[in-house]
């Protein structure tokens, strides 16, 4: 546990006197900022619509109206940017080789990988937090229900917890961060695709399947304001496995 | 302190080392000489638990390599060829980072690193990023880094390289006052370096130990294959059937220079002519500019000391393509 926090301490200063933590924050709440105005915008001229055709406003949901395009437009961005984040995670350290370092200290494995996951996450934690000026904007001008907000909150965190394990597992399959970062864009992506894959086989057995593994589909009922056990297992469960395979494909790196 | 048995290890089809087997004493400074590819970096690895071990077995500290490697990373400091160093994070910060991960108790840390930073003259640069450090001082941060929990155990890969003589010199210091509280294992390809700083040296050439020695036996050894360049300004047409003649003097090979004829006189082993030599020159007149023995570059100890052992195994060996690693 000690351990953990040291390396997680070290990652995070790493990250943080190098402007990639900077950039990478600075284009997520860029771009998230710019579409929520965008939509925000939307809505409002499509309320004043509705002002004027019926002669009087109705009682919109800003929720559906707001934040749900918003939180899958925060899916989206995070699939692109968290990337940047943990390419650098394992495979810097194997080209500079103070893997080296790492692992003649006497720190378990494991520790450098959780380490390295949690300084991700922080970050992201961090990403991710700083985008509660919408809600906040929303609560103070208008109305909307904090529950389903919180629950669409975590699971983007979740989400984007996926997403690092998969980064974190791609940067150890190289030396070279830009390889890892195309990695682990393409499998999150997979992940992502295979839920349109199953709309063209929809009723078939195959299809079902390939809409439970369709990581949209369970990220889905979070947004719409519900916590599913099986959401749950399914997110946790790939989160674990990224970190688990993480931690064999080091240990037999030592091997080759 | 520690124990070295049969160790190999395999890449595939290559053999990078073989059968080695050495012991260091508490306490002492052990030299692993060896030309590019000879094996050393992979024998270090193998005894930090970084590379496991084809097979073989080895103990340092009184710990197995392979049953307890956490007790053993806990009691070795280890430099590696290239120091493992952040360029991001100032020299404070990683070795504080470092003082952590070797599990040194936060009230002890401060002091730890104090300790280090004077010990390694790194005091001044303290403050200032990695990344923007001379190599030399990146060179200190990285022994800094393998001393900062003051192991029992220190293992240095090629300390010395990338430095300037100067700093080569502080270096060998640094480390010479490491021996007597730690046990060092040093690797080198520069013979003067292993016998100045260390007080055995193993030679290990293309994955074998050729011969474990002191300097002492092992510079006796080299001077009896000294070769002698003698320089003469007037030598005769028979000066090189008169050297000939000299008690010792095995063969005798000439070439012209610019001031006069160069001797290279190889002579027999465990015999110094070099008095003679000169004598012979002033009393028969041949003008003696240079009289110089030719020391042997590592090149030539390999040669020699793998010729020696091949003469009972293979035959032939080119002793001379060890293989940048
Ligand atoms: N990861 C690896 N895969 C395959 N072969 C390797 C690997 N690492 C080292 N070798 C080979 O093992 C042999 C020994 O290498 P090693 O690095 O131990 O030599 P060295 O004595 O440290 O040389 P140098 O003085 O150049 O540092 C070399 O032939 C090298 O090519
Ligand atoms: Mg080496």
């Amino acid at each position: 546990m000690k351990s953990t926090l040291a390396i997680m301490g070290k990652e995070l200063r790493v990250l943080f006197n190098s402007p990639m933590a900077y950039v990478v924050t600075a284009i997520f709440i860029l771009i998230s900022g710019y579409l929520f105005y965008s939509i925000v915008l939307f809505a409002s001229s499509q309320s004043m619509q509705i002002l004027r055709v019926q002669g009087a406003l109705p009682q919109i949901n800003l929720n559906d109206l707001i934040f749900r395009p918003t939180f899958h437009n925060m899916a989206v961005i995070l699939m692109l940017t968290l990337p940047l984040i943990t390419m650098r995670l394992l495979a810097e350290e194997k080209k500079i080789k103070t893997i080296e370092l790492l692992m003649t200290s006497p720190v378990p494995l494991l520790a450098i990988v959780m380490g390295k996951y949690l300084a991700a996450m922080a970050v992201f934690t961090l990403m991710l937090g700083l985008t509660a000026y919408m809600p906040l904007l929303m609560w103070y001008y208008g109305s909307i229900q904090w529950m389903p907000i919180l629950t669409g909150y975590l699971g983007i965190w979740l989400l984007g917890g996926v997403f690092i394990a998969v980064g974190l597992l791609a940067s150890s399959l190289t030396e070279n961060q830009i390889i890892a970062s195309f990695i682990s864009f393409g499998a999150v992506l997979i992940l992502w695709l295979i839920g349109w894959i199953s709309q063209g086989v929809a009723d078939t057995s195959l299809g079902s399947f390939l809409t439970y593994l369709s990581i949209g589909e369970h990220t889905e009922n979070f947004i719409r304001g519900m916590i599913d056990t099986e959401d749950l297992v399914y997110l946790a469960t790939l989160i674990i496995v990224g970190i688990f395979i993480t931690h064999r494909v080091l240990e037999s790196q030592r091997w080759k | 302190m520690i124990n070295v048995q049969n160790l190999t290890k395999r890449y595939g089809d290559l053999t990078a080392i073989e059968d080695v087997t050495f012991n260091v004493q508490k306490g002492e400074i052990l030299g692993f000489l060896g030309p590019n590819g000879a094996g050393k970096t992979t024998t270090m690895r193998i005894l930090t638990c970084f590379l496991p071990a084809t097979s073989g077995t080895a103990s340092v500290a009184g710990y197995d390599i392979f049953e307890q490697p956490q007790d053993v990373k806990k009691h070795i400091g280890y430099l590696p060829e290239s120091p493992p160093l952040y360029t991001e994070l100032t020299v404070t910060e990683y070795l504080r980072f470092i003082s952590r991960i070797k599990g040194i108790e936060r009230k002890d840390r401060t002091e730890a690193l104090t300790r280090v930073l004077e010990r390694c003259a790194l005091t001044d640069v303290r403050h200032r990023l990695i990344g923007n450090l001379s190599r030399g001082y990146r060179q200190r941060v990285g022994l800094a880094q393998a001393l900062i929990h003051n192991p029992e155990v220190l293992i240095l890969d090629e300390p010395t390289t990338g430095l300037d003589p100067k700093q080569i010199i502080e270096m060998r210091q640094v480390i010479k006052e490491l021996a007597g509280q730690h046990t060092v294992i040093l690797s080198t390809h520069i013979l003067p370096e292993a016998t100045a700083v260390c007080q055995r040296v193993v030679i290990i050439h293309k994955g074998r130990i050729v011969a474990v020695d002191t300097p002492d036996t092992l510079s006796a050894q080299l001077r009896q294959s000294e070769k002698i360049r003698l320089t003469l300004r007037t030598p005769s047409p028979e000066t090189a059937e008169a050297l000939k003649t000299v008690p010792g003097v095995v063969s005798i090979f000439q070439e012209p220079s610019t001031d006069g004829q160069v001797f290279m006189v190889e002579c027999e082993l465990g015999r110094d002519i070099r008095t003679e030599l000169a004598a012979q020159a002033v009393r028969r007149g041949w003008g003696l500019l240079e009289l110089t023995a030719v020391k042997l570059s590592l090149e030539d100890v390999f040669l020699q000391l793998t010729q020696e052992e091949s003469k009972q195994e293979e035959p032939k060996e080119d002793a001379l393509n060890g293989e940048p690693g």
